[in-house]
């Protein structure tokens, strides 16, 4: 695993003591809050509805059980007694006080964790695939390079007043579990005549005006690849448009350009800074490769999961739902849900965090890493130790079976604690798993994924869910907008508007009746709700929804 | 005829603990939206908006929200004020599990 060097230490507690300076000169009144807000979120400090919320980021969403102790530990000492995991590998804390925050830097600082770049316009936390390391079907682990970029763009003194925030994601293989095309940059690690390199996709992003990425290059060397991305950041922050914030990011620069245009700008940019990177880069990359080294596996006989498999159904259906494959031989890659139904999307409790490090520490060569899907992952067990690992997950409602159904749902915190939020996420997501889980459908559904967002800044990703929804305020009351056949993956699609908006009170029935409507036209068990969208298109689905003899027939039911 | 002016009331965050506060009649800050000053005058309304703004080493954020007056003192209009009396739905956190008249 990545260690901070001596650098990287010195740079976060001088930021850390800085703060702590600024903190006590706003309680003091020397600094008035116009002076110390761009402070306080260059920190990661927000306010929200309730109280303050310092955003915490999880670099590629990459954590030992170490840190996700001291995670733990924040949330007794200086909060409510959990944290929130967000669709950005970060942790959230909802409750700190003003004057706690810098203890709280400073106990993040301990285990190399920070919150610097986690607000603002600059190059946000570096996201991943969060199986990187273990997934089979990888071309290369995506962390080391996300490291890359983490050093490169972190106080980039070119990039520190961009035309708005800048979100880069990284996936290692060609199933995109990391969202790339909803990214102003995703990197995608390909091979090419035995080389490894990067196709770079730019101007995704959700949000008011929803892109999916296009494909600016698809071959860009490893040698080539820091100055590439600084001359796309560079293109943009000249070009992008600082007059209107709904038009600021990537996105639109390259909507309003054209994809050739910017590519013609980027090689100019490129060629022009390129002779200024001497290879340093390089050396740096290899370093870090080495700190991402695979743990050394063991090889060892299987039969206990084979018995548990056989012999424990309630076993069985967790490891046939939340297993994934492992490169490895014997391996597994555990998911562990979040989303126990009726729970909050995305919380832990800090006995939680402490159970889930125990056990990566244990049978997990200490990693574990956290998904934009709000779900934490033991990347490396050996399936020998899955019985244990899922009885321990169990005995503290962590073993809910339930990764990729339709309880296991994204939804961003919404009007409970977002201060931008025009309707609530949290309680619908509640609902809808609730109401599944009473119904006993969802293995019976399979794959589905929903996602709330309760504003159109679309933190909840609802543009790419299968169902996605968006919570609005349509004159003072709670209206919840749903949109059908989005997708998030390497065949990523905006979802369609299936018509107007629901009341709180009408959008769990809503989606019951699309989810009947799925079940009744798909040609069999084995078509997913995404294809059977794809095939049959949007008409059943606005029957059902909009038509009251059909919305009726299925209340009858 | 003055034209029609919905009722307000002075709404903030804590300076430190970032809570929502409310101004009351004689200038200070309370927890309890009953509590606060309900105002029923426009130009009145702006003016304390002002005097609150001023005090940035208590307060921060400081707007205007529509109120109403109820049985036991001012209460939320829309839905997004009705949360920052109370707190969050999914936890009892916030107001909800400090105060007693929400
Ligand atoms: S989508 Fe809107 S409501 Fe949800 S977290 Fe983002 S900004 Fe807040």
């Amino acid at each position: 695993m990545y260690d901070y060097t001596e650098f990287d230490a010195a740079f976060v507690a001088e930021r850390n003591r800085q703060f702590r300076q600024q903190v006590e000169r706003r309680l003091s009144g020397a600094l008035t809050e116009d002076e110390f807000k761009p402070l306080r979120l260059m920190n990661g400090l927000y306010l929200q509805l309730h109280a303050y919320m310092l955003r915490v980021a999880i670099p590629y969403g990459t954590l030992n059980s170490r840190q996700m102790r001291q995670l733990a530990y924040l949330a007794l000492r200086w909060d409510k007694g959990y944290g929130h995991f967000t669709t950005r590998q970060n942790i959230q804390y909802n409750w700190p006080k003003l004057r706690d925050v810098p203890d709280m830097l400073d106990a993040l600082a301990e285990v190399g964790m920070h919150a610097i770049q986690t607000s603002g316009n600059t190059i946000r936390n570096v996201t991943a695939d969060h199986f990187a390391g273990a997934a089979a079907d990888e071309i290369a682990d995506p962390r080391p390079v996300a490291e890359l970029i983490r050093q490169w763009s972190t106080d980039h003194p070119e990039f520190q007043f961009l035309p708005r925030k800048f979100k880069i994601a990284v996936t290692g293989a060609a199933a995109d579990r990391a969202v790339t095309r909803a990214h102003d940059i995703g990197l995608q690690i390909v091979r090419r005549d035995g080389q490894t390199g990067y196709r770079v996709i730019v101007g995704g992003g959700l949000g008011r005006t929803p892109m999916i990425g296009k494909v600016l290059n698809d071959f860009v060397t490893q040698d080539d690849l820091l100055p590439y991305l600084e001359a796309v950041v560079s293109v943009w922050n000249l070009l992008g448009r600082r007059d209107n914030k709904y038009k600021s990011r990537i996105k639109i620069t390259v909507h309003e350009h054209g994809i050739d245009d910017i590519r013609a700008r980027v090689e100019d940019r490129f060629n022009l800074i390129r002779p200024t990177f001497t290879g340093v880069d390089l050396a740096l990359f290899e370093q870090i490769k080495s700190a991402f080294a695979p743990p050394a596996f063991r090889t060892d006989s299987t039969a206990v999961f084979d018995t548990s498999y056989r012999t424990d159904p309630i076993f069985r259906s967790w490891a046939d739902t939340n297993l994934a494959a492992h490169r490895a031989p014997g391996y597994a890659i555990v998911q562990i849900s979040l989303k126990a139904h009726g729970a909050t999307p995305g919380d832990a409790t800090a006995e939680q965090m402490r159970v889930m490090a125990d056990l990566a520490e244990r049978y997990g060569h200490d990693e574990l890493r956290i998904s934009h899907e709000q779900n934490v992952i033991l990347p490396h067990v050996h399936k020998s130790d899955l019985p244990t690992v899922h009885a321990a997950l169990k005995k503290h409602g962590l073993a809910t079976a339930n990764i990729g159904l339709i309880s296991d749902i994204i939804a961003c915190p919404g009007m409970d604690y977002c201060a931008l939020a025009t309707a609530r996420s949290i309680p619908i997501a509640q609902d809808i798993a609730r109401r599944f889980d009473d119904l006993k459908l969802e293995h019976e559904i399979g794959e589905l994924k929903i996602k709330i967002s309760g504003c159109i800044n679309a933190c909840g990703h609802h543009h790419v869910g299968h169902i996605g929804i968006l919570g609005l305020d349509r004159a003072g009351v709670e209206n919840y907008q749903i949109t059908l056949g989005g997708d998030h993956t390497e065949t990523a699609s905006l979802g369609d508007r299936t018509g107007p908006g629901f009341s709180a009170d009408e959008i769990l029935p809503a989606i019951e009746r699309i989810v009947r409507t799925y079940l009744d036209y798909r040609d069999s068990p084995d078509e997913t709700f995404l294809q059977t969208y794809r095939r049959i298109g949007m008409e059943p689905f606005k029957t059902a929804l909009y038509d009251n003899a059909g919305a009726n027939a299925y209340a009858a039911q | 005829m003055p034209r029609d002016f919905t009722p307000k009331v002075v709404t903030a965050n804590a300076l430190i603990e970032g809570d929502v506060v409310y101004l009351t009649r004689d200038d200070q800050w309370t927890r309890h939206m009953s509590e606060a000053e309900l105002i029923t005058d426009e130009a009145e309304s702006q003016l304390r908006l002002l005097m609150a703004q001023a005090q940035t080493e208590t307060v921060v954020g400081v707007y205007l929200a529509e109120a109403k007056a109820g049985a036991n003192g001012p209460e939320p209009v829309h839905f997004r004020e009705a949360f920052r009396r109370t707190g969050p739905s999914n936890y009892r956190h916030g107001k909800q599990a400090e105060l007693t008249d929400v």
